[in-house]
């Protein structure tokens, strides 16, 4: 008899229980990898071609079949055009089909008819084609129920035109067109002042407000309830608040500083350098204390209080407690809090938009995509933009991971 | 530092820095209250600060110290060197409630920031815990003040006609005398521009988002949290990465798919979209929870003779109900809430969300007061949830904000 080992094949409960978990997993990952995986590896594929909002619509012929009294002769008459201005269709022709009662009293060359089934080619055309195709007939019968017939049957047209998604033409020119001088440095310092102290700015706040609210008194729930309201509520309601808040000609807070003296004119907070990127930065902290202040607060309070009790033993001053005690205990919340809210407020791009529209000076890079895509209208430029994001991105994740995995908790 | 820790010194800086914090906030509440011209004084402030300080430094008997106070405060009232100052309009009801208010706030409070200072060198405890008690009182002033202002704002504006905003933007009373024509911004909106519509829509796209969020991610979260299969660790953090892309970047090929299938401008596109932006937070937030769940009794279940689905079924999921909400809940926000998407996808104003319809609100064509009401009805449910339910609301905002 040999000794018994341990198996050292994966037996089958081991296999039936890895199997079960690809089964559980399958349909999230499906999804996920057809909305997020596809999208982003489009985007590299985007970044690459020279393509304009326009090109989105396919190029295809436009067709429109009628059959009326010209000169005394009744003729159908197709018009052919192609949709594009700009780019050619390859093969265009259509087919027909020729109600009985119906018949070609001649044909030009480019038609044929097989049986009832009437065939135009045209071949290859330029943009901006445009022609009509007057073809004489006999009528056998009532022509108002001809020409409904007719009219009725929807000729199919055919040819491709190039799709420029799918094509083998590519360019650089998407790149070298976001990198170009001095708008690029704009667009990035924007996102770093943005995101630093935006990100900075919400962690201080956050830790005050924790303060404030670390210890117990009547109202404690309802002030932690008033506090997170930022947070909560919907973007779009609090970004419009802020902009009528501070609207220059009939802003409340415009009315409020005249009227205490602080300024003589109306400010124009969110239309002029460098005010508005300040104030998209404030509206930034604003809104995102309420996160850091919770888990700040969820921290400190699991804080033991024996330590605080064995300062004061010691004669420790409130400050150094503080300093010497709290502190040390909350960095790692801290740095934890502090990672992932910079990677959030690098991506952020509705408050932006909202506040600003990305005008005077606040057009981060994320702003730079929707701008470069929809209102330059050069989808091209704006996948390039999401590139350098994504770039930026993976770069940070990596940081990340190598400090969040010493992290316990997220 | 050791002159500021002068009894006299601490005592009369807290009192001038708080004298001015009440006269500005008294100013700027009864101010947004009443419309009328409120402002601070400055030399008023600085003598009453100081004088309030030394006061509450030196006289103990806080009937005394709140009663003289005030008196003084009003008597200033008829000096040029007054706290507040008025416009030329202001009733004298007005500026007595407004000098009193100032009195009371500036004081009483004083008095309790000063408990532990006395005359003379103090030593750094009693300075420190004077300083912090002035800060905690300014604090609560500023936090409450940031908070509630724009939400104030919103709320009264909506209640506000064109002619009235444009006539003092400061005018946030009610005039109770109008009746139903309060409202009106508000039955315009339902009724002219079909935010029940709207209303409905966001509503159910929410609801559906939710529940196929968790159809996906409750499969999803306990195989990463319970099973053991190869890749497992590399799975979990590539949730975290996915849910790191910005949406700006994945939106762009999805506009230009959905356009080209068809998908843009319909709701089910809508609804297609959503939960695959929630299902990695709703798997994050899921996956922690089952795991702090307790493995032995999933082990009873399956000694018992239950399967897999079944433990699943009967024994994780009731346990785990108040996670489910909480992540029900986070997920509803956040469809509730969410703009980009809705603005690129959605055109044809029969099929907006509520959000995309507040969004048109905001044009030179349609007045102020309708936007604001749009932003209160686009607000009020998910307050009202979040104020119902805050404690599971707490918890999904915790355990789920590494989103934001």
């Amino acid at each position: 008899m040999t000794a018994p080992t341990p198996p050292t094949t994966r037996g089958a409960l081991e296999r039936r229980e890895a199997r079960l978990a690809w089964g559980l997993l399958l349909p999230t990952i499906a999804i996920v990898s057809l909305v997020i995986i596809l999208p982003l590896l489009s985007i590299f594929w985007i970044s690459f071609k020279p393509v304009g909002l326009a090109d989105l619509r396919p190029v295809a012929p436009v067709l429109r079949e009628s059959l009326r009294q010209r000169g005394g002769v009744d003729v159908i008459e197709y018009r052919v055009r192609n949709s594009s201005q700009q780019k050619a269709i390859t093969g265009l022709g259509f087919s027909d089909e020729i109600p009985d009662g119906v018949t070609f009293t001649e044909l030009p060359e480019i038609c044929s008819l097989d049986g009832s089934n009437l065939t135009c080619i045209y071949g290859d055309v330029e943009g901006g084609f445009n022609e009509r195709l007057r073809l004489p007939v006999t009528l056998d019968g009532d022509p108002d129920a001809l020409e409904e017939i007719v009219e009725g049957s929807e000729p199919r047209g055919f040819g491709s035109g190039d799709n420029i998604l799918t094509n083998s033409e590519f360019t650089l020119k998407n790149f070298t067109r976001i990198f170009d001088g001095a708008e690029f440095w704009a667009v990035l310092w924007a996102t770093i002042f943005y995101t630093v102290v935006g990100t900075v700015g919400a962690l201080v706040v956050g830790l005050f407000a924790a303060m404030l609210l670390n210890k117990e008194f009547k109202g404690k729930g309802v002030l932690r309830g008033l506090y997170l309201f930022p947070y909560v509520s919907p973007i779009i309601a609090v970004a419009f608040t802020w902009v009528a808040l501070m609207d220059p000609f009939s802003g409340s807070l415009n009315a409020l500083l005249i009227q205490m003296g602080v300024t003589d004119s109306p400010i124009n907070f969110f239309g002029q350098r460098p005010l508005a990127l300040i104030m998209v930065t404030v509206f930034e902290i604003w809104r995102y204390f309420p996160l850091s202040f919770l888990f700040i607060l969820a921290r400190m309070q699991s804080i033991d209080t024996d330590m605080y009790e064995a300062a004061d033993m010691d004669g420790a001053s409130p400050f150094q407690k503080f300093w010497y005690l709290s502190l040390p205990m909350l960095l790692g919340i801290l740095s934890v809090l502090f990672l992932l809210r910079f990677i959030w407020t690098f991506n952020k791009f509705d408050d932006i938009f909202l506040l600003t529209g990305g005008n005077a000076g606040t057009r981060t890079l994320t702003v730079n995509v929707y701008e470069q895509a929809f209102a330059i209208s050069n989808i091209g430029a704006g996948a390039a933009v999401a590139v350098v994001i994504f770039a930026t991105l993976l770069l940070f994740s990596v940081f990340f991971f190598k400090y969040i995995s010493q992290e316990e908790g997220l | 530092m050791s002159l500021l820790r002068q009894g006299v010194f601490t005592a009369g800086l807290i009192g001038l820095f708080w004298a001015f914090v009440i006269a500005i906030t008294v100013a700027v509440t009864l101010s947004f209250a009443s419309g009328l011209g409120f402002r601070p004084g400055s030399f008023g402030c600085l003598f009453l600060g100081i004088g309030g300080g030394l006061a509450a430094l030196f006289v103990r008997d806080r009937k005394l110290l709140i009663g003289g106070f005030a008196l003084l405060s009003v008597a200033f009232l008829f000096t040029p060197l007054s706290a507040l100052q008025f416009g030329e309009d202001v009733p004298f009801l007005w500026q007595l409630i407004g000098v009193l208010a100032f009195a009371v706030f500036t004081i009483w409070p004083l008095e309790r920031m000063l408990v532990e200072a006395h005359p003379g060198a103090m030593n750094r405890h009693a300075f420190e815990d004077a300083v912090i008690r002035f800060l905690t009182g300014f604090g609560y002033i500023v936090f409450t003040a940031i908070v509630l202002i724009p939400f104030y704002v919103m709320v009264m504006t909506s209640f506000k006609s064109q002619q009235a905003l444009l006539k003092n933007p400061l005018d946030f009373s009610i005039d109770l005398s109008r009746g139903m024509d309060l409202f009106r911004s508000y039955i315009e909106l339902f009724g002219q521009f079909g935010f029940g519509g709207y209303l409905w829509t966001s509503f159910y796209v929410s609801v559906l988002t939710v529940l196929i969020t968790l159809a996906f991610s409750v499969p999803g979260a306990y195989a990463v949290a319970r099973l053991r299969f190869k890749g497992r660790a590399a799975f979990s953090r590539s949730i975290l990465l996915i849910y790191m892309v910005p949406m700006i970047v994945l939106a762009l090929p999805i506009y230009i798919a959905f356009s080209m299938t068809g998908l843009r401008n319909t709701v089910p596109g809508l609804i297609l979209i959503y939960p695959v932006t929630t299902i990695p937070v709703a798997l994050y937030m899921l996956q922690g929870y089952f795991r702090g769940l307790p493995v032995e009794v999933e082990e009873a279940g399956l000694m018992d003779g239950l399967s897999r689905l079944q433990v699943i079924l009967k024994i994780t999921l009731p346990l785990s109900l108040p996670a489910m909400v909480s992540v029900s809940l986070y997920v509803f926000m956040i469809a509730w809430n969410e703009f980009l998407l809705a603005f690129m996808l959605l055109d044809d104003p029969s099929k907006f969300t509520l959000t995309r319809g507040v969004a048109m609100l905001n044009s030179s064509e349609i007045p102020r007061q309708h936007l604001m009401a749009g932003a209160v009805i686009a607000t009020l449910p998910i307050m009202a949830l979040f104020l119902g339910l805050e404690r599971f609301m707490t918890k999904g905002l915790t355990a789920g904000s590494v989103k934001g």
